[in-house]
């Protein structure tokens, strides 16, 4: 495992204009199986703090998560936990 | 006064909003759409699988397209470059086989968690191409134009595209 691996990476999901609330919050759970509550709360940081972690782990599994939620239009990145 | 909705003030509710999609048993969907928004689906499926197909996989992409290829690595220009390389093709297939599952479904009175998965995705795809094109933000909601702007047109299937997306989350949730 390189150094590059041993750092945890974040997903983050930041708010756009087009994605509708009631989506974000589907998207969260049918990826995540966040519960109804957890995916809202965070649609809702999403929404009103500009952006959200939704996930985290080594970059592999972040490049998976963001490629998913690419899949599904959300405006996701990810970066270095610091 | 309860505000508990029960399964017969549900079915109320139904009845008077005349819903276009309902779960009809596990996992399967009946779909109560009209033939004229069968045909508008059909040509904007069929556009926009011209437009992505129009990308190419490599270099820039259509301004139009580029909801439909976020970044993924903001602050790493390597890591990003190497995630285009990688991903994009792949990206693009994922989006041609919803495309195909809305287009032979079209038709169809029943669809399943699979399938309405891809027409979930599918529309929200539209949307987002067709939200980049009109400037959608989020100061300017709600984004009704007049009959004699050019957009107009757009603007109302995006209106239109919106509201079905919202009903196939709220079937998909119950």
């Amino acid at each position: 495992m390189s150094a590059d691996e041993d750092v945890p990476w974040v997903v983050l999901v930041w708010n756009d204009p087009i994605n509708l609330m009631s989506y974000v919050t589907h998207v969260l759970q049918k990826l995540f199986g966040y519960s109804t509550e957890k995916a809202t709360q965070l649609m809702l940081d999403v929404h009103n703090k500009g952006r959200a972690v939704v996930s985290n782990g080594t970059r592999e599994k972040a490049e998976l998560d963001v490629f998913r939620l690419h899949e599904y239009g959300l405006w996701a990145t990810m970066q270095k936990d610091v | 006064m309860s505000t508990a909705c029960g399964r017969r003030c549900r079915k109320t509710s139904e009845a008077m909003f005349n819903r276009r999609f309902r779960t009809k048993r596990s996992g399967i969907v009946e779909i109560n759409i009209t033939e004229d928004e069968r045909s508008l689906l059909a040509d904007l499926i069929d556009q926009l699988r011209e437009l992505v197909l129009s990308t190419s996989p490599e270099g820039d992409v259509d301004p139009a397209l580029r909801r439909l290829y976020p970044t993924a690595y903001a602050d790493d220009a390597q890591h990003e470059a190497e995630y285009q390389r990688l991903m994009r093709d792949q990206l693009l297939e994922r989006r041609l086989s919803h495309l195909d599952v809305v287009e032979t479904t079209l038709n169809d009175q029943e669809l399943n968690q699979e399938s309405l998965s891809s027409w979930i995705m599918s529309i929200n795809d539209l949307r987002l191409v067709l939200g980049t094109h009109l400037d959608v933000s989020e100061d300017e909601e709600p984004l009704f134009l007049d009959d004699d702007d050019p957009k107009q047109h757009q603007s109302a299937i995006y209106h239109y595209l919106s509201h079905l997306l919202g009903e196939l989350i709220e079937v998909t949730s119950n």
